[in-house]
């Protein structure tokens, strides 16, 4: 009797996992990313010559899976397999894959796909294959111009991302950040911008004036920045496509610490004034400014909460820097950071319901974050020197910055991104083609 | 016996003396450059005139003179009241370990403490303009308490 029972339980176990699609848990730390096998992109021997003769890219097929292999190696959660171990070619398993074949190498999913050259256009299809229900998740297709190849990688790589783990992912995004070069005393910045892979750096300014922290508009592809452009630190606006930019305002001093509001339509930002800073706001579109704080101390690193109805900032007024939250008016201001030591650069998730954060204890930096209300402290990572976390635009991925010890003739410095899950591991340098700081997270380019 | 006793309190300072600078000769130069966290050196300095340092330094987060800060600005505003068609702009600066967009609001602070003093000694505003560079341009590229304390500082610079 127990036998059969046993028996049953198992059967049904067996059913439900033939009929569940595979998923992968990213609230938690992975330890064991999920196996999958990127078949390379295949084409047919007409569009690779077409290919290779209109726009001089050989194996195109080849590099798409590259970027999505590479994309999705990086997030932790999946271990793409040794291409050198698949059994099936490329062609045949994208029309029906030979289950058996890719089980014999571990793989629980599998991408198969095909480039096609239709009309001076590419045309890239690919196929999620659930290597163990022996089942197709998902089917799509893209046309687009050939320079785009390596967007139409991230843009597979989201659809894969979001389809196996319930969320968006952040692949056809860009980083914006600081490019540092020069020695500590006189550091020369630029703004810098690239894909998220670190692929396809452009320098937006020449390093003639020092630049700082550089955000995305989370709506469009707007920047603001702090420049010091004439040696008057102001914060600027910048249309990266146009590369017109002008100041935000008519402040008669600084204004730094600039950000967004989730609807694009206003910056928030301190201006400081005879040693006082306090918390602004420019509408965009009417020019209006508003106070937002009138406090003695300092008040500064705005970021507004998703919704647009709080703002989350750092201020000195305890006498310590600590983290507070307010309504977006300036009303109801609440101190948030009660942990030992000084909190600062708080800014909201994406998904509202948490704080990331700097914390400096006993000389050293953490980045960390918090539940809005301040509860739920969780530090992810502590180093000499670290600042500035920037979201991913799912909320579940970190960037931000890391400066190294040096000497007094500066030997040994650095400045580097580096990323970190929410989770706390998979933590990794994002490389730059020099050194680099205060980086920018933008939102997903498409959808 | 009285006499004895000397001797034994003088060879016991003696004693503790000696074990005392064993320990510090390490730390000394660096101490003999700093009361409490505030630079008190001379190894940044420049000067706007004999005897009228450039700059004055501060504590860890601190905005507030201290009496060495004081006794510059005097000089500074004696300087400024004789050479009455001298500009200057107020470069606040802080230490590298603190977030940048904080270290600015410090900066900016910083430079505005040295011109109200200045102003209370008759200088006009007018003459006076601040900036603030945060941590962005350390004097001592160092990663060590020394260097910061020279960083942490307001420069009065001749703008004309």
């Amino acid at each position: 009797m127990r036998k059969i029972l046993l028996f049953t339980l198992f059967f049904l176990f067996n059913v439900s996992k033939a009929y569940s699609l595979i998923e992968v848990d990213i609230t938690r730390g992975n330890l064991n990313p999920l196996p999958i096998a990127v078949s390379p992109l295949f084409s047919d021997s007409d569009t690779k010559e077409e290919l290779e003769n209109e726009s001089n890219i050989i194996k195109l097929g080849d590099k798409i899976s590259e970027v999505v292999e590479n994309n999705l190696r990086r997030t932790g959660l999946f271990n793409p397999l040794e291409k050198n171990a698949f059994l099936q070619n490329p062609d045949v398993a994208h029309l029906k894959p030979r289950f058996e074949d890719w089980k014999l190498i571990k793989a629980q999913a599998l991408i198969t796909g095909q480039v096609k050259f239709v009309d001076e256009k590419l045309r890239v299809e690919f196929r999620l294959w659930d290597v163990l229900a022996a089942k197709e998740l998902m089917a799509l297709a893209f046309t687009t111009v050939p320079e785009n190849w390596r967007r139409v990688g991230h843009i597979i790589s989201d659809k894969i991302y979001e389809r196996l783990t319930g969320e968006k992912g952040y692949f056809d995004t860009r980083i914006i950040y600081v490019a540092e070069q020069g020695p500590k005393t006189k550091r020369i910045k630029k703004l810098a911008i690239m894909d998220q892979d670190s692929v396809n750096t452009k320098y937006l300014t020449l390093g003639n004036e020092l630049v700082l922290t550089p955000r995305f508009n989370p709506t469009n592809q707007m920047v603001t920045y702090l420049s010091y452009f004439k040696n008057l630190p102001r914060v600027y606006l910048l249309d990266i496509e146009t590369g017109i930019q002008e100041v935000v305002g008519d402040f008669p001093g600084m204004t730094f610490a600039p950000r967004f509001s989730p609807d694009g339509k206003k910056i928030i930002m301190s201006f400081a004034k005879d040693g006082n800073s306090d918390i602004y706001t420019m509408n965009l579109e009417n020019r209006i400014v508003n106070r937002i704080t009138n406090h003695p101390s300092i008040d500064t690193s705005p970021s507004y909460s998703p919704d647009g109805k709080f703002i989350t900032f750092n201020s000195d007024r305890s006498g310590f820097q600590q983290i507070y939250v307010m309504k977006s008016d300036g009303s109801n201001v609440k101190r948030i950071s009660f942990g030992k030591g000084l909190y600062g650069t708080p800014v909201w998730s994406p998904r509202g319901d948490l704080i990331a954060f700097t914390k400096l204890h006993k000389g050293k930096f953490y980045i960390g974050v918090m539940r809005t209300d301040g509860s739920g402290e969780r530090l992810l990572t502590e180093n000499y020197y670290q600042e500035a976390p920037s979201w991913s635009p799912n909320g579940r991925v970190l960037i931000f910055y890391r400066e190294t010890k040096s000497n007094s003739e500066g030997e040994g410095f650095s400045a580097k991104l580096w990323s970190i899950d929410l989770t706390g591991y998979n933590e990794r340098q994002v490389p730059t083609e020099t050194d680099g700081s205060d980086p920018s997270w933008s939102s997903l380019l498409s959808n | 016996m009285i006499s004895n006793k000397i001797l034994k309190n003088v060879f016991l300072v003696f004693l503790l003396s000696f074990v005392l600078s064993a320990c510090a000769t390490q730390t000394k130069k660096v101490d003999s450059q700093m009361q409490g966290d505030v630079y008190t050196g001379t190894d940044t300095v420049e000067y706007l005139a004999s005897g009228v340092p450039d700059r004055v330094f501060f504590a860890t987060n601190e905005s507030v003179l201290t009496t060495a800060s004081r006794d510059t600005l005097r000089k500074q505003a004696a300087w400024l009241r004789k050479n009455s068609d001298i500009t200057i702009v107020l470069e606040g600066h802080a230490d590298e370990r603190g977030t940048r967009e904080y270290n600015l609001a410090l900066g900016e602070r910083r430079a505005n403490a040295a011109k109200d003093y200045l102003m209370t000694y008759g200088i006009s505003s007018d003459r006076i303009s601040v900036i603030s560079y945060g941590k962005e341009r350390p004097v001592d590229s160092g990663s060590n308490p020394l260097a910061w304390s020279k960083n942490r500082r307001s420069v009065s610079v001749k703008a004309n």
